[in-house]
């Protein structure tokens, strides 16, 4: 017994190791965000504060047009996904129920659509949005956002409904149901997990993209998004790490929401979606 | 009603359930099949539709775009003045095969991916590897920290990556010094191409262990415990059991993360910019999105800029030929089990 303690201790520190690294930059974000200005320019870091404080949070909420960048992540994220999980709940239902031909065609075009090389594309994109007067505007990107998250979408509900028996969909029409009316009384409620999860994920794409908000809302200051906010921010000569990391913090809350949501499903969800298809 | 469920399981063992009225059997069936008609040949075509039409517009138009841009010369002027640029033919990728700043742009691209993805891979499944052994406690530990670092956003670690290394207080230096490693009080690591690299990858790495341990750890879950028993009581060590057994078995997993990582890392633009694209070495820790960024938005060459990305694009497609062999080969076992 005692060779078996012995024996773990080398494992468990290693685990120790792990989760120290693993967490320390995410500590360390929050820690500074709460720290008054004294403890952050200390010579030797703090690694525990020695008091807290949320000045540095309303330092960066009082940066002129904060609420603005919110807002229009907010607007982005939704507009494109919520457009995203409506179409794609059509196109699944079509790849998962219904027989036609291109079908298969259909299902590969999704697939390589999922794996797009977006970043080598900023430059055509930036000149088509040139051409259609696009530039700087929200809507291009919520239309960007929509079809980065649509594939990944169209690939996650088609999973979830062939998960669903097509047999409570007959049921439903037997005793007297339209094929829609069965689909939105039966089927859709059963799915609501599935969207869920879906539209969350795309959020949190949405949510985190940076190269093409760079790109295409380069010269506005008042429409950029949240990310492309926080890297000019942390990129002047001199920096308020306090006010900065509280933004980071800000920035991050609601996806470590969204992963306590979903906590188990997120790795199942993930892998499905990449590895099952 | 039996005999019809019985019937749609026997017809179609691995196809997803139809939606066509249920094929002879009850008579009841027939009122729908009557009322489709042309509307249900046509009503799967409009549904994926919508679908077709943006990724056409907002993915292959793009792609098509800018394989155009690369036979052109697309520069300020034309830009300024709204023109289409003149046909060049292939004058753009001499020039860009004749550079030695693409072809070093191009070494470090594949070199940069090898190293991240190694170290992402052999880092991972040590952990998954240490998580199937761990406590109850400490498992839950290891797998909040890996939850934590993957919600962050990408922006979020690009900027609390810069705070770390920074120069002046940054928490990094201060610990190498502790460590007794002097030469590194007030070392400003974005100053130089190689430190910034450093840190780059270190951030890239970081970031992505969550995703490819998680998904390893899941793998190792399904390899039933009496496979190992039996091969310890075969006398086999744990080298052996993982080459023998573990690797052999999660041999599809390895390959799909394996692949799924190269393919973003060598697309990877948002971090490599963030670190270095302001104040940094940026020509130094270039790939090839960067590059292409650098050509077209800095230098306003848009077709030579279009070159590059369309190379971009085909060494992306090549990996995910490699990538999809692999997802479609695994779909055909999973549907033979």
């Amino acid at each position: 017994m005692k060779a078996k303690t012995l024996k773990r201790i080398p494992l468990n520190i290693a685990a120790l190791v792990t989760f120290v690294v693993m967490i320390f930059p995410v500590y360390w974000m929050v820690l500074t965000a709460i720290k008054p200005a004294k403890d952050i320019g200390a010579e030797t870091p703090k690694f525990i504060p020695s008091s807290v404080t949320f000045q540095n949070f309303k330092t960066a909420t009082d940066v002129d047009g904060f609420w603005d960048f919110w807002r229009n992540s907010l607007m982005v994220a939704v507009g494109g996904v919520g457009l995203a999980l409506i179409i794609a709940c059509f196109s699944a239902f079509a790849v998962a129920r219904m027989q036609w031909k291109g079908r298969a065609p259909f299902i590969l075009m999704v697939f390589i659509a999922q794996m797009a090389p977006w970043e080598a594309l900023m430059i055509p994109m930036f000149l088509i949005a040139r051409d259609q007067d696009l530039l700087n505007s929200l809507p291009m990107l919520t239309a960007i956002y929509f079809v980065m998250t649509l594939p990944f979408a169209i690939v996650t509900l088609r999973g979830f409904l062939a998960g669903i028996p097509v047999e409570l969909e007959e049921a439903a029409r037997v005793d007297g149901c339209t094929r829609f009316g069965a689909f939105r009384k039966v089927v859709f409620p059963l799915l609501a997990p599935g969207l869920l999860s879906t539209s969350l994920f795309g959020f949190i794409t949405a949510w985190n993209e940076f190269a093409f908000a760079n790109v295409l809302l380069f010269s506005d200051p008042k429409q950029d998004t949240l990310p492309v906010w926080l890297n000019e921010f942390s990129n002047g000569l001199t920096v308020d790490w306090g006010a900065t990391m509280a933004a980071a913090t800000v920035f991050m809350l609601p996806v470590l929401l969204i992963f306590m949501v979903l906590q188990g499903k997120v790795t199942g969800g993930l892998t499905s979606g990449a590895v099952k298809g | 009603m039996s005999a019809s469920k019985a019937d749609a399981v026997v017809a179609t063992p691995t196809q997803p359930p139809r939606n066509d009225a249920p094929a002879g059997g009850s008579s009841s069936h027939k009122r729908p099949r009557r009322r489709g008609g042309p509307l249900r040949l046509v009503s799967p075509y409009l549904m994926v539709a919508p679908a077709i039409l943006g990724i056409a517009f907002l993915l292959f138009y793009p792609v098509v775009k800018n394989a155009i841009l690369a036979f052109k010369n697309y520069g300020r002027r034309d830009f300024t003045l709204g023109l289409s640029g003149e046909w060049i033919g292939l004058d753009n990728f001499k020039e860009i095969f004749q550079d030695s700043e693409f072809w070093e742009v191009l070494r470090r691209s594949f070199w940069f991916t090898a190293i991240n993805v190694v170290s992402i891979m052999v880092i991972s499944t040590l952990i998954a590897l240490m998580i199937m052994k761990l406590g109850k406690s400490m498992r839950i530990l290891v797998l909040i920290s890996l939850v934590a670092a993957w919600a962050m956003p990408v922006i979020a670690a690009t900027t609390v990556f810069k705070w770390l290394f920074r120069s002046d207080n940054g928490v990094v230096n201060w610990l190498l010094v502790q460590l007794g490693f002097e030469s590194y009080d007030g070392y400003t690591w974005f100053a130089h191409g190689g430190s910034t690299m450093f840190v780059i990858i270190l951030l890239i790495v970081w970031q992505s262990i969550p995703f490819a341990t998680l998904t390893i750890y899941a793998g190792l879950t399904t390899v039933p415990d009496e496979v190992y028993e039996s091969a310890r009581l075969d006398g086999a060590g744990p080298v052996r059991i993982f080459r023998s057994i573990t690797f052999p078995m999660l041999r599809p997993i390895f390959l799909l993360v394996t692949s799924l990582e190269v393919i973003w890392i060598f697309k990877c633009f948002a971090q490599i910019w963030a670190i270095a694209g302001q104040n940094g070495p940026l020509n130094e820790v270039s790939t090839l999105p960067v590059y292409a960024y650098q050509i077209g938005m800095q230098l306003k060459r848009f077709g030579m800029a279009g070159a590059v990305s369309t190379i971009t694009v085909v060494i992306l497609a090549a990996m995910m030929v490699v990538y999809f062999r692999q997802l479609f080969k695994q779909e055909r076992e999973a549907e033979k089990a």
